[in-house]
């Protein structure tokens, strides 16, 4: 399991101690597109990041490589001292340690909150129906949606199916928690219930990275701010750095847009 | 009608007890090849969604050739043909066979369908808790592409009884064969299949209640 030949990435601003995630040189290719261009990025355990940049630069096609919803062409991939490569082995390995929220929640509509919550670690991990249900309670409460465990995700509010599915994820006890634009398809008197779901997670020592255009919620508690354009990470700094004086002219533009928009 | 012919349904009468046997045959025969056409559907669907490509092939040969040929001949060719090959089977079971077949090589597309019109987020969602693609399909997927095709495919089961009718070609026990015996032996063909008719329609009424009946049960949960 433990693979200690991986090189310490040479990234800005690399956190210090083991990182939980080391992506180095990844290039990802959609057929003749070039999605990822030689992206290195280390995340330390318990930090937060945020992954911003304009649509179409890579944001969901880096966090979907980490937890091989895509493959990578070259370059490296570890989650965890797991290397990434094919084997069903290491996807396992991969997709049990890291937990995923999308933008679209993706509930299972025939499930209720509660069998959406114990699916995964009853048949995964081949925990009993019992304990299951009790950490699926216990998160449930958590996110604050303990009161609707019986109803299905149809009978559910968006702010609430998308904080169920971050329930959901964590019953499956994950060291990283990937969000991918979770609050994008909310009415807006509802992204602020799932972004306060997110910071009391983040408070609790969750590693994160979220791709979200939420500025409040980067400043809040990101450990660092990324910046993607075409691909590439362009510029990567603490939140106030980054929001006070973007380096790049890209980053600088893509702030003015964000912000004529709020 | 020809001039001077008298209807006497009392020979019909006389026949009822055979002819509600049949309809216990038609049925019988119809509910076992529905069953072993959802079975070849569902798992048609998923040898086509391989990435073995000559099973994906094998799929789609078998739907073609199933699609473009009679009932009538797949029948015979299962009755009279596999005897050559030492395959010797009884009507009723070659009937059931031949139904299911049929049944299912339409019964693959149409679920192919309801599979496709579920959100491909569905299945990353289950990827990404760490179930295998097995277990999403089987968990995940099954249920909510069923019931999005549920009455494409009860339509096509009610095809499936009708057609079990073309079994009495080769004497299997259903409704018709007895109704073309009763036949032979009194002459009275339109009281006999007037009669049968109206069973056909009653078998047909029956199932589409048992279907409206199993989708509230099994399909609960509301959608949007
Ligand atoms: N399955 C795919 N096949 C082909 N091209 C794809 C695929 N998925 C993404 N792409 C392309 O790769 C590029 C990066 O896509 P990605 O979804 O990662 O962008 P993003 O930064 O998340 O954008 P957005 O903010 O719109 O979500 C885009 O140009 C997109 O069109
Ligand atoms: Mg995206």
């Amino acid at each position: 399991m433990q693979d200690t030949s991986v090189m310490r990435p040479t990234v800005p601003a690399a956190p210090a101690g083991d990182p939980l995630i080391v992506m180095e040189a990844v290039n990802k290719w959609y057929g003749t597109y070039h999605a990822l261009r030689d992206v290195n990025l280390s995340v330390g355990r318990g930090e937060k990041i945020v992954l911003c940049g304009p649509s179409g630069s890579g944001k969901s096609t880096l966090i979907r490589c980490i937890n091989q919803l895509e493959t990578i062409k070259s370059g490296s991939i570890t989650v965890d001292g797991t290397r990434l490569d094919d084997s069903s082995r290491s996807v396992d390995a991969v997709r049990s340690e890291v937990g995923m929220v999308f933008q679209s929640f993706n509930l299972f509509p025939h499930m209720t909150v509660l069998q959406n919550c114990t699916l995964a670690p009853m048949r995964v991990r081949g925990i009993a129906a019992a304990q299951a249900e009790a950490t699926a309670r216990r998160y449930l409460e958590r996110v604050r949606i303990a009161e609707h465990a019986h109803k299905y995700p149809a009978q559910l509010s968006g702010g609430q199916q998308q904080r169920v599915a971050i329930a959901r994820a964590l019953c499956m006890e994950p060291k990283v928690m990937l969000f991918d634009e979770p609050t994008s398809a909310l009415d807006p008197e509802m992204v602020k219930e799932v972004l306060d779901t997110m910071v009391g997670l983040a408070r609790d020592g969750m590693t994160m990275v979220c791709v979200t255009h939420e500025m409040g919620f980067a400043r809040q508690v990101a450990d660092r701010v990324i910046f993607m354009a075409e691909g590439e990470i362009l510029e990567q700094a603490d939140p106030e750095t980054f929001f006070r004086s973007p380096r790049h002219p890209r980053a600088r533009s893509f702030l003015g847009e964000i912000l004529a928009h709020h | 009608m020809p001039l001077g012919y008298t209807l006497d349904f009392s020979v019909v009468l006389d026949a009822l007890p055979a002819l509600l046997w049949g309809c216990a045959g038609t049925i019988g025969l119809a509910l076992a090849g529905m069953a072993l056409a959802l079975v070849i559907g569902i798992g048609g669907v998923v040898l086509r969604g391989s990435k073995h490509r000559p099973l994906r092939s094998l799929v789609i040969v078998f739907v073609e050739l199933i699609r473009n040929t009679p009932f009538l001949v797949q029948i015979f060719f299962l009755f009279f043909a596999l005897p050559n090959i030492g395959l010797v089977l009884n009507p009723t079971v070659t009937a059931i066979i031949a139904l299911g077949v049929n049944g299912g090589a339409y019964a693959i597309e149409i679920i192919r369908g309801g599979v496709q019109s579920i959100d491909k987020g569905q299945v990353e969602a289950g990827l990404a808790l760490g179930l295998h693609k097995g277990q999403v399909f089987r968990m995940i997927v099954l249920k909510p592409a069923l019931r999005a095709i549920y009455p494409s495919l009860t339509g096509q089961f009610i095809m499936l009884t009708l057609t079990s009718s073309i079994c009495s070609a080769i004497a299997a026990y259903e409704l018709t064969s007895v109704a073309q015996r009763i036949e032979s032996e009194t002459f009275r063909s339109f009281e006999v299949y007037f009669t049968i008719t109206l069973m056909y329609l009653a078998i047909s009424w029956l199932l589409m209640t048992g279907f409206s009946v199993f989708s509230r049960r099994y399909f609960l949960y509301p959608t949007r």
